[in-house]
């Protein structure tokens, strides 16, 4: 199905390209030995290349390269023996040479794609045009003094990766699909840590609408400063909508680059086409064109860690889960290790089971507290523990909870230790159930009849005033088989 | 025995033998530079450094621990960065500037022991080849035209006249479309443009980086091969130096050119060309004839485009490379009030740099700009490569190639001559500049003005040795007389 947008008597489709600067892991910058630390002091990691000194010439640092085609090959992409660096000018107080290295002609990565799912959760291949290496820039502060404007450079000079897509998304979910995807490409390879909060990962988009069925592309904006995935969802959004009123009047819409605002959602012209400044682009002088020595591809190819695609492929296979979980849990590199251990080494625990405590207990409380999985205070193994103990009839789900509960906010964090200590030991001893339940038989004879009369649903009564009246370590499955018997 | 007038070779038996002390050494030029200030060679004069040096290099001496230069007392182009000596590359721009890094060139020399005289002057971010250009005052030629002052040429004009009028032994050079050897070819001297990628660029001021080479201007062919052993090599700061193995080029100064070939390009014979300046390129060609080489006409058919590809290629590179002075760290500032960042680039750049430098930005700019760029910048760069193919070609069939160094001897300020007159300056020396080729410029003889007019060798690609060889040769069938002393009339 094409994901379109109604206005007020035409049918539109949208055209969503993105390029997404992901900065490159690495420990010094791009053609520098400085180093890329982040939240340093101001200008503590500047050398005199970075600074734009006179005399001092750019020295490729392969590691950023590596990172690269790393990437690139996570993008199934064309990995280009020769590219070739450029020179982007304009004059900015942040930009210490008054260019950016950076190249526009011939890029490193070529030609690559990576599949999301669409709006209806089907399949969908957003293709990528290109991935190129260029420098960042470094950092202006105008609120520091009344007349001045401060400029920091330890950023001067940082490895980025520019990553183009085509315009294949076409709704606002899919961009933001589209994002999750890099990011998780990118988590996955260490390549870049994706923290878009920290500014390590930003995001422009082209949007352009087109009638419905019309081959051809409308006129595109330029949309900066997106600094999240929910941001980037309400700047489509936004813009969308207002290009839908634009052409809705039959007017045009003007190519323009516009600033996205988060505080009031909406997006505003921050330069039009007329203003659009010419780059001067050149091959850069200083640095020969990048020729990859020959097996570098293949040494790195060899080296590369399972990717999303193709862990969620062997999630579900190899566990049985749904699309949805495998999607959910292989989305991190993080959090698929955290699954795989606690299912353990050998497979012995359900892969559903482990599942489905890390989406409703471990990501609900997580999420809550704003923490990443590798913050989660239970350990894969100690959760894989836990789920032992339900397995094997020692506690019930439901005490599974509290002792979850327990072991997250505790310093204990063996669920045995936890359920032995508080005695939790769930009671499968027929007797001791038998006892309970003859008690509520007779004490309650009036749902007794009513529940013989035909009123089925009594029986979740009795069932809870059991497990009540043992504090939930009754085994329910006996307290189940009892209860159907007595009452007949 | 004048102290000022020994080349590197002399003073260096000399040094060794302890007939001569390098302070005494350093001294005699430091009162030249003083005697001979009108010329204005040097922006910054460093005697206390040199005469400090000069001490250290006396005591390696006696301790037998002589270096490559110990004690050779030197001058440095002004483009190259010096740490804690001002380096202004003779611009507005860079008046106040103090480097705190050391060029790999410069860095190289001193390890070599060199006593560094002071910093030469030039054209303004090494643009021209009149010295007239310098934000410091223009450079006089040692040599008059019946009295009247000449330019010195450049952009190394400094270091030229510097050299020739006995105020530094040897001097530092850059050569961007000739600019070492057009000077050396004014002043009487040697001027050497190594192959691209033979020493390094690290700490040069850039004007434009796929055609700056670093490079001597001496006195003598073996001042000139001892000079480029020490700052040629491989500099990791560098990536575009070579892997190639630097090797003592003294040793095949001299020795036979039997068997040789010889090129002379057609192309070069113009009309431009002064009469006196081709009869000696046909009797230094008959001489190495005579000498067993064979001297075979070869065709550069590409040669006319060379000029308009090197104005095109070189502003383009040099409106890059200056845009980083901007008055934000370094440098000159505007002390104009100004009301936004636009504004303070704008008067910063306009009082800091001189009028051929803006010039040039300008038409560099603008053949960047998307309108020109593909139709200018791209085929020019089309054609550097028709005009490099030229050479591999010619090279197929001769071992150096023998021309002009200029059209003729140095000139007047007050000669009339338009810019482009000027700007033809370079028309033989930069078609080895587009190729990357090492060449080198040789007095042979002077002209009916008894001004210094010389001859350039190019050769293939780190092909030095060959260069040398003939180079040698020039020199001792012209017999070219250029001791300071008596270009200085004393």
């Amino acid at each position: 199905m094409v994901y379109t947008v109604k206005g007020k008597n035409k049918e539109y489709e949208i055209n969503i390209g993105l390029e997404i600067h992901c900065q490159v892991i690495s420990e010094s910058k791009l053609f520098s030995s400085s180093s890329t630390k982040f939240g340093a002091s101001p200008n503590t990691h500047v050398s005199f290349f970075d600074s734009g000194f006179p005399g001092q010439l750019p020295v490729i640092n392969k590691f950023c390269i590596e990172q690269a085609i790393k990437t690139g090959l996570g993008l199934n992409a064309k990995i280009n023996k020769r590219s070739v660096f450029d020179r982007k000018h304009y004059f900015y107080a942040d930009l210490p040479t008054g260019y950016q290295i950076t190249q526009q002609f011939h890029p490193i990565v070529s030609d690559g794609w990576v599949e999301i799912l669409d709006d209806e959760g089907n399949p969908k291949k957003i293709r990528i045009e290109k991935l190129h290496v260029e420098q960042d820039a470094g950092k202006l502060t105008h609120d520091l003094s009344p007349v001045k404007s401060m400029v920091d450079f330890n950023r001067a000079g940082v490895a980025l990766m520019e990553i183009v897509s085509k315009p294949d998304i076409s709704s606002p979910y899919e961009a933001g699909e589209y994002v999750k995807k890099i990011r998780s490409i990118v988590r996955y390879l260490g390549t870049c840590d994706g923290n878009m909060d920290e500014g390590s990962m930003r995001c422009d988009i082209n949007i352009s609408l087109r009638e419905k069925g019309s081959d051809k592309l409308g006129t595109r904006t330029e949309t900066k400063n997106v600094n999240s995935i929910k941001f980037l969802m309400q700047a489509v959004e936004y813009e969308v909508r207002r290009q839908v009123e634009i052409l809705d009047e039959g007017l045009s819409v003007s190519q323009e680059t516009r600033l996205f605002d988060a505080n009031t959602g909406t997006t505003r012209t921050m330069r039009s086409k007329e203003n659009a400044i010419d780059y001067r682009y050149f091959p850069d002088p200083d640095i020969m064109p990048l020729v990859l020595e020959e097996g570098l591809v293949d040494r790195i190819k060899a080296s590369m860690p399972e990717l999303p695609d193709q862990k969620k492929k062997r999630f579900i296979e190899e566990y049985n889960l749904s699309q949805y979980d495998a999607d959910i849990l292989t989305s991190e590199r993080a959090i698929a290790e955290y699954f795989e251990q606690a299912v353990g080494k050998e497979k012995q625990r359900d892969g559903k089971i482990v599942s489905n405590w890390m989406q409703s207990e471990l990501f609900a409380i997580l999420n809550k507290e704003a923490k990443d999985i590798s913050e989660s205070p239970i350990k894969a193994e100690e959760l894989g523990e836990l789920i032992d103990l339900i397995k094997d009839g020692t506690i019930s789900g439901k005490i599974a909870k509290e002792v979850f509960k327990i072991m997250y906010e505790g310093d204990e964090k063996s669920a045995k230790k936890i359920v032995q200590e508080k005695g939790f030991k769930q009671v499968s001893d027929t007797g001791a159930i038998e006892k309970v339940i003859d008690e509520i038989i007779a004490s309650s004879p009036d749902n007794v009849n009513a529940y013989k009369a035909g009123k089925q649903q009594l029986f979740g009564w009795f069932v809870g005033q059991t497990l009540k009246a043992m504090k939930g370590q009754a085994n329910p499955q006996i307290v189940n088989e009892i209860l159907k018997k007595k009452l007949g | 025995m004048k102290l000022t007038d020994l080349t590197i070779a002399d003073a260096k038996k000399l040094l060794l033998n302890k007939e001569i002390s390098a302070v005494e050494l350093t001294e005699a030029y430091i009162k030249n530079m003083e005697k001979y200030s009108y010329l204005n060679a040097y922006v910054t004069s460093t005697p206390e450094i040199a005469l400090e040096q000069a001490k250290i290099a006396d005591d390696n001496i006696a301790k037998g621990k002589a270096r490559e230069l110990e004690g050779i007392p030197l001058a440095i182009k002004d483009l190259y960065c010096t740490k804690g000596v001002r380096t202004t590359a003779s611009s507005k721009m860079l008046e106040n500037f103090i480097p705190q890094y050391e060029s790999t060139v410069s860095q190289k020399l001193l390890d070599a022991g060199i006593s560094m005289l002071g910093k030469t002057s030039m054209d303004e971010f090494a643009m021209g080849s009149t010295n007239l250009t310098s934000y410091f005052g223009e450079v006089k030629n040692p040599y008059k035209r019946n009295g009247e002052d000449l330019v010195p040429g450049g952009s190394s004009g400094g270091s030229a006249a510097a050299v020739a009028s006995g105020c530094a032994m040897a001097a530092t050079g850059s050569d961007t479309g000739g600019s070492i050897r057009q000077p050396a070819s004014f002043c009487g001297l040697v001027g050497m443009k190594p192959t691209y990628g033979r020493a390094s660029r690290y700490g040069m001021v850039a004007f434009a980086s796929s055609l700056d080479c670093p490079g001597p201007i001496t006195r003598s062919v073996e001042d000139s091969a001892l000079f480029l052993k020490v700052i040629a090599g491989l500099d990791e700061k560098d990536p575009t130096t070579a892997p190639k193995e630097v090797v003592d080029w003294t040793k095949v100064l001299g020795s036979s050119i039997k068997g040789l070939k010889v090129g002379i390009p057609l192309e070069y014979k113009s009309d431009k060309l002064n009469p006196e300046v081709q009869k000696l390129w046909d009797e230094r060609a008959e001489d190495l004839k005579k000498l067993g080489a064979e001297v075979v006409e070869i065709s550069l058919p590409n040669t006319k485009y060379s000029l308009p590809v090197y104005y095109i290629i070189a502003p383009a590179e040099a409106s890059s490379n200056l845009s980083r002075y901007d008055g934000v760290k370094y440098g000159y500032r505007t002390t104009s009030p100004f009301h936004s960042l636009d504004e303070m680039y704008e008067l910063t750049r306009t009082e800091g740099f001189g009028a051929e430098v803006k010039k040039r930005l300008l038409i560099g700019s603008t053949i960047l700009t998307e309108e020109f760029y593909e139709r200018s910048y791209l085929k020019a760069l089309k054609t550097r490569h028709l005009i490099c193919n030229d050479f591999d070609e010619a090279f197929k069939k001769v071992d150096v190639i023998l021309t002009p160094s200029t059209t003729g001897a140095a000139f007047s300020k007050n000669d009339k001559l338009s810019p482009l007159d000027v700007y033809l300056n370079d028309v033989y020396t930069v078609g080895a500049s587009l190729a990357g080729l090492p060449s080198i410029s040789v007095p042979v003889g002077k002209d009916k003005n008894g001004l210094p007019l010389g001859l350039q060798i190019i050769g293939k690609k780190f092909d030095e040795e060959n260069v040398f060889k003939f180079a040698s040769q020039l020199e001792l069938v012209s017999n070219f007389d250029n001791t300071p002393s008596k270009v200085m009339g004393e």
